[in-house]
């Protein structure tokens, strides 16, 4: 809880009480809880007896739970499958406890995921260490005291704490890859500015969809391709930040010895799934060791903590939005409405009963699914495609040209047709060949000029009325002149406005 | 002067034709194509004139010099989104050109015959040439005379209601007397019975009324066709213009004549093509006016359009990265040109992209969009044509729809049975939002319903695409 937060509860219809110096850590005295409308409670157990509902971080102690009764609600981190004993016991006790950690990956929980919450100041803290203990800079610059060149960082796993790290490492200058089993995450890893690796191989990978955003357990044979990609990478790499975790399992082994020792003198690995026993082989969690060829391993578990007054605030509002949740009324009172996908996914004891695991959320998919490729045409496929279309316009073209053809010699053979007919045809059946094959050059944007100029260039119709404004016959002369009239406006008009359409093309 | 100098005078402007519609292909060239047509144009008048064929050239140059103040005055006056009516009106004057020489054609006959027969003195150029036909020679003439005539009426009065739509003085909707095509049809029978009564010597009351049929079928016809299919209807007269132009110079046995008019004639073809293909619709359904070929239900438009103001445009305008805006219509009824070429000047200066996607049947001209644009001084270079843009879709920000509804339809895509299926559409609905500037909720040219504006990235901002976006404008910084 923070003052801030404090407030907004407050609003809710809840009062609010806090343990003496809890957000000390963090930066917020006490007497600006006071301030807040906070109630300072001397000391924890005290706060669990007055408190009806009683948020913390770290899952409770066993005395913690102790003191928990039927009226109580316990709001924390709780790992349910590692503290099934304390679960079954705070049970038993008949308290609600809300794990945040299982609060379901779906958007309209996203406000009270406190994983994710968490998982992003790893991500941001584990660059921050890694480049307090690495000995140079993150971007590369030319200076006058020589080039330097950029940092390169492999981020393994992209989940909130991967991409996070992308994120900054990014920001900071280096050259970021990003490796994750689900393809589908290739766009996010790209979209904060990492290369995605990729390899190459052939399975139907899970889709990381159906199990609710996570990684699963990949197969031997991808996992051997997995290794060799990550020895290929492994001696040009400055800085690796493994965050592969598997739910309820411990974290896979991912950076193996020979790595380690191929990477460079000063390079850095922070394995932010040391908590599980780490992805790399040699972390030691809660520590940070240096191998033999000088290379920084860096197993701390408490990144959040390193950041407390971030945390604390982001954990904070997690919280509020939980209660904002339970208190759909706003007037302090909590209903516990297992109806609700949220608040029941992340219930894992109520009303003297385990319900954890929960059932899957009725409200489903979390990414799209990926539309699946066209298959990849082989070039025989395609050559076989192109030969079949080249036979069908060689065939169209030739049955056109016969019945062109056809008719053209058949208006020749009508008896008695004038020499000086078959000339003026074969100008025009030229003309109508050139104007096709010019006409389909012309730019789309063009088609407004080119019809004004091909309205211009009608009027050649002149041409005719000028022939016969010479005429004897009054009638004739007067009706060629206005022809000459009205294709002389024409003449002038469209080529005028042509000249003006295509004036104001203009480039930027 | 000598007859071989006209036809070599002839043989250059035809040329200098041919190299001018072949310079359209660019921008730039198309600034120096131009000067060929003039060129060539100035060349094929002073031949005709100076030549064995002229006669009366000062009245010739007189009535040509009044003929060009008039298109002078026409062409500085007209506003750029009036340009789909100028040209259709100035083929006008092409298709009734063609009549009055057609019929002075069938008058020379006439004069020719009678003088052989010892009547009054036939005397002229195009007389002279006559005289020396034979009979056979002159029925060719006199069926080339027809067709130009016929094909010249009907692009006359077709023009006309062409014009008379797009300038918003017809009902633009599709209309048709009782009996529909039916009426059509009789109306071109009656043509090819005339014609051959007229061959057959009948007299030139058979011409006059073979010219009545055809102006009433080019009446009729571009009634029956609705607004949103002009710019197909235009290129069409386009096309006739020029063969009613070939057809008169088969007459006159004037060469250049031929070879512009199949020029143009096929210019126009490929164009109505080029419509009908962006349209995905056959000539003929086009021709024969209304959409056909629905068949079923069409899909039910789910979900709701929600409205949005001037402030959270601006506020997602402000935020986006790359901008591709896809005019229409509207944008040209309600002038807003230089406002939009205003807003892209504005948002290009903070350093976004912004890009024109150009549905190949946006307005009511081919290619009227790019020169609103180009008018505006939108640069050509980030102006696109459909399959140049639209696969850029799903990487754009925020896609600005003016004024445009069928050319951004997924229904298109979407929806077997709508009346548009299977025409290409612009993906408008794949970028991230997308804003509609719409007048009202009503579903346009085409009545068919949009199911763009209710998807859940589509806001409405509605309103007179001018005002709203001078409205916008000072809310961009």
């Amino acid at each position: 809880m923070t003052p801030d937060s404090a407030k907004a509860l407050q609003k809710l219809g809840h009062e609010c009480l806090i343990e003496k110096g809890a957000g000390l850590a963090s930066g917020f005295t006490d007497a600006a809880y006071e301030e807040a409308g906070v109630t300072v409670i001397g000391t924890a157990a005290a706060l669990f007896k007055d408190a009806d509902i009683i948020a913390k971080v770290r899952p409770p102690s066993e005395t913690e739970v102790k003191r928990l009764n039927s009226k109580k609600t316990l709001i924390s981190f709780f790992y349910p499958v590692a503290n099934e004993a304390l679960m079954q016991q705070a049970a038993d006790k008949g308290a609600t406890v809300i794990a945040m950690d299982m609060v379901p990956r779906i958007s309209r929980a996203q406000k009270m995921d406190a994983l994710s919450s968490m998982a992003n100041i790893a991500g941001y803290r584990a660059v921050i260490e890694a480049g307090n203990n690495f000995g140079r800079f993150f971007t590369g610059q030319v200076t006058a005291a020589g080039k330097v060149p950029p940092a390169k960082v492999l981020v393994i796993g992209a989940g909130v704490a991967g991409l996070a790290a992308i994120g900054t490492a990014t920001s900071l200058g280096a050259i970021t890859y990003a490796f994750d089993v689900r393809p589908e995450v290739a766009e996010q890893v790209e979209s904060m500015g990492a290369e995605f690796v990729y390899l190459d191989f052939e399975e139907d990978q899970a889709d990381g969809a159906a199990t609710g955003g996570y990684a699963a357990v990949s197969s031997p044979e991808f996992r051997e391709a997995q290794l060799a990609k990550f020895r290929e990478l492994a001696p040009d790499i400055d800085i690796v930040i493994t965050t592969a975790l598997i739910p309820n399992r411990d974290a896979p082994k991912l950076w193996l010895k020979d790595m380690i020792a191929a990477m460079k003198p000063g390079s850095v690995i922070v394995d932010l799934a040391a908590e599980r026993g780490g992805n790399a082989e040699g972390t030691v969690a809660d520590e940070k060791v240096v191998t033999d060829n000088g290379v920084t391993i860096i197993g701390y578990t408490d990144f959040p903590s390193r950041m407390g007054a971030q945390s604390s605030s982001l954990y904070a509002t997690n919280i509020r939005h939980m209660m904002t949740d339970l208190t759909p009324e706003k007037d302090g009172v909590v209903v516990h409405d297992m109806e609700d996908d949220v608040i029941r996914g992340a219930t894992i004891t109520h009303e003297k009963a385990v319900t954890f695991p929960p059932p899957p959320p009725k409200v489903q998919a979390i990414a799209a699914q990926p539309k699946k490729a066209e298959p990849e045409k082989t070039p025989e496929q395609i050559r076989e495609e192109e030969a079949a279309a080249f036979k069908a316009q060689t065939k169209q073209q030739i049955t056109l040209l016969a019945i062109g053809g056809g008719l053209i010699l058949g208006l020749g053979a009508i008896p008695g047709m004038p020499a000086s007919f078959m000339q003026h045809f074969i100008v025009f059946v030229l003309s109508v060949f050139i104007g096709f094959q010019v006409i389909w050059n012309v730019a789309h944007s063009l088609h407004t000029p080119l019809m004004a100029v091909t309205n211009a260039i009608s009027s050649i119709i002149i041409l005719g009325a000028l022939i016969q404004i010479g005429s004897s016959s009054l009638l004739i002369t007067a009706l060629a002149a206005l022809g000459v009239f009205m294709a002389s406006v024409n003449i002038f008009g469209g080529f005028l406005v042509t000249r003006r359409m295509l004036a104001m093309f203009q480039k930027s | 002067m000598e007859f071989g100098f006209t036809i070599a005078a002839y043989v250059v402007a035809a040329v200098l034709f041919i190299l001018s519609l072949g310079g359209l292909s660019g921008q730039e060239s198309a600034k120096r194509a131009v000067w060929y047509g003039i060129v060539g144009m100035f060349i094929a008048v002073l031949a005709t004139l100076m030549g064995p064929g002229g006669g009366l050239a000062g009245a010739s140059i007189i009535l040509i010099a009044l003929g060009a103040a008039v298109g002078y005055q026409l062409a500085t006056r007209v506003q750029m989104t009036q340009m789909p009516e100028l040209v259709a009106i100035m083929h006008s004057l092409v298709g009734l050109a063609a009549v009055f020489v057609g019929f002075n054609a069938d008058l020379t006959i006439l004069g020719v015959e009678a003088m052989k027969a010892g009547g009054a003195e036939m005397t002229g150029s195009f007389a002279d040439l006559v005289a020396k036909k034979t009979p056979i020679e002159i029925t060719i003439l006199q069926v080339e005379l027809v067709l130009g005539v016929w094909i010249g009426a009907v692009t006359f009065t077709g023009s006309v209601i062409a014009y008379g739509k797009l300038a918003g003085k017809v009902d633009t909707a599709a209309k048709q007397l009782p009996g529909g095509h039916m009426l059509n049809a009789a109306a071109a029978a009656l043509s090819v019975v005339l014609m051959f009564m007229y061959l057959a010597g009948a007299g030139s009351w058979t011409l006059l009324l073979l010219t009545l049929a055809a102006l009433f079928i080019g009446y009729h016809l571009i009634m029956g066709i609705g607004g949103a299919d002009m710019p197909v209807v235009v290129s069409m007269l386009n096309s006739y213009s020029g063969w009613a132009a070939a057809a008169i110079g088969f007459s006159l046995g004037n060469d250049l004549l031929i070879v512009v008019g199949a020029l143009v004639g096929s210019s126009g073809a490929i164009l109505s093509y080029i419509m009908c293909k962006a349209m995905n619709r056959a000539f003929v359904s086009v021709i024969l006016g209304g959409f056909g070929g629905a068949s079923g239900e069409q899909m039910a438009v789910e979900g709701e359009m929600i409205a949005i103001e001037g402030d959270g445009v601006a506020a997602a305008l402000n935020e986006a990265d790359s901008i591709v805006i896809v005019p229409g219509y509207g944008m040209a009824v309600a002038q807003a040109q230089q406002a939009v070429s205003e807003l892209t000047r504005k948002l290009r200066a903070k350093g976004k992209e912004v890009r024109f996607a150009i549905h190949p049947v946006a307005g009511r001209l081919p290619g009227h969009m790019n020169v609103l644009l180009a008018e505006a001084k939108v640069p050509y270079d980030i102006v696109l044509e459909m399959d140049e843009i639209n696969d850029d879709f799903p990487d754009t920000d925020v896609s600005i729809v003016i004024g445009s509804n069928d050319i951004v339809n997924p229904a298109a895509q979407d929806d077997p049975n709508s009346p548009i299926a299977g025409m290409p559409v612009l993906e408008v609905w794949k970028s991230k939002q997308t804003f509609v500037m719409k007048r009202g909720k009503g579903t346009g040219y085409s009545g068919i319903e949009n199911p763009l504006f209710f998807k859940e990235n589509t806001r409405m901002f509605y309103g007179d695409a001018k005002a709203s976006l001078d409205k916008l404008l000072p809310m961009i910084d």
